[in-house]
């Protein structure tokens, strides 16, 4: 695939990445000046899938999160990518309130952040294999004076 | 993220301070629920003024913190929520069962008065 710019991250699947995972793909979009409100749903889907890897794809156990960035134009395509437990029913995980962990007071509500906050997301699943979330979002064009 | 505290009679002020993600959720939940059960608190107000990151976890955390206050008939409210912050809370229906108040006295006064 032809792109303008590309960046990829593999890190230990430990909650303390979460924040260092949204603020590396925040600085790589920057290049594109998104609003704070545009980096702000980046930083939250990308919180999302994060966490999501490191609690139910590895539950706990530390092991390789990988991000691969690409930018072409003005669009950003983000996929987050865990080999860990998988989804065992794509459509049931992607409900609002859903959650197989609600004894971790986890809402429920990640996969819902994600596609109201990005303009597509897909979700690609193999149980026992693991979990690879790709999602993307155009970044609006400030006209000069506007 | 850095939590404070502030007592009033029985509502217990809670300011968070930074990030709140999965990460975080865990020492927020333990430091609130301390705070709660050693205080003699019966109602409990979010300060989000300097809250600069909230994922759904947040929701996770709030719901949980509404339970338990819930149960002994207090009240939870919200003050200072930023826009971000409220998508996320309005997409999970928060807003429901949770007041936000546009400051901390206004919550104060419409909890003390049992609102
Ligand atoms: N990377 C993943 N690996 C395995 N299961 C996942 C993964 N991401 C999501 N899931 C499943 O989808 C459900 C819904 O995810 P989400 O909407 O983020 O809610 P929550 O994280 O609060 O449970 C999770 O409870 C889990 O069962
Ligand atoms: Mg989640």
């Amino acid at each position: 695939m032809n792109f303008d710019n590309y960046m990829k991250i593999k890190f230990s699947s430990k909650s303390q990445n979460e924040s260092f995972a949204r603020v590396v793909v925040a600085s790589f979009v920057s290049q594109l000046d998104p609003t704070i409100e545009e980096l702000a749903d980046i930083k939250t889907a990308v919180s999302e899938a994060v966490t999501n890897a490191i609690i139910h794809g590895y539950e706990n156990s530390s092991e390789e999160v990988v991000i691969e960035c690409k930018i072409i134009g003005n669009t950003i395509i983000i996929v987050i990518e865990d080999s860990g437990n998988g989804i065992k029913d794509i459509e049931l995980a992607r409900q609002p309130l859903y959650t197989s962990k609600p004894e971790l007071e986890r809402s429920g509500m990640g996969f819902t952040v994600m596609e109201t906050f990005m303009d597509e997301v897909y979700i690609e699943s193999e149980e026992g294999k693991g979990t690879k979330i790709q999602m993307t979002k155009k970044i609006k064009v400030v006209q000069n004076g506007e | 993220m850095r939590l404070k505290f502030e007592v009033m009679d029985n509502i217990l002020v809670v300011y968070l301070d930074g990030e709140l993600d999965h990460h975080s959720a865990e020492e927020v939940r333990e430091d609130i629920d301390n705070n709660i059960d050693s205080r003699n608190i019966r109602n409990l107000i979010f300060e989000l003024s300097n809250m600069n990151f909230m994922d759904s976890s947040g929701i996770g955390v709030v719901i949980g913190r509404y339970k338990k206050i819930d149960k002994s008939g207090g009240k939870v409210g919200v003050v200072n929520s930023n826009p971000h912050v409220d998508r996320i809370f309005q997409m999970a229906g928060i807003y429901k069962i949770i007041h936000k108040y546009k400051t901390k006295d206004e919550a104060l006064a419409n909890i003390q008065r049992g609102e």
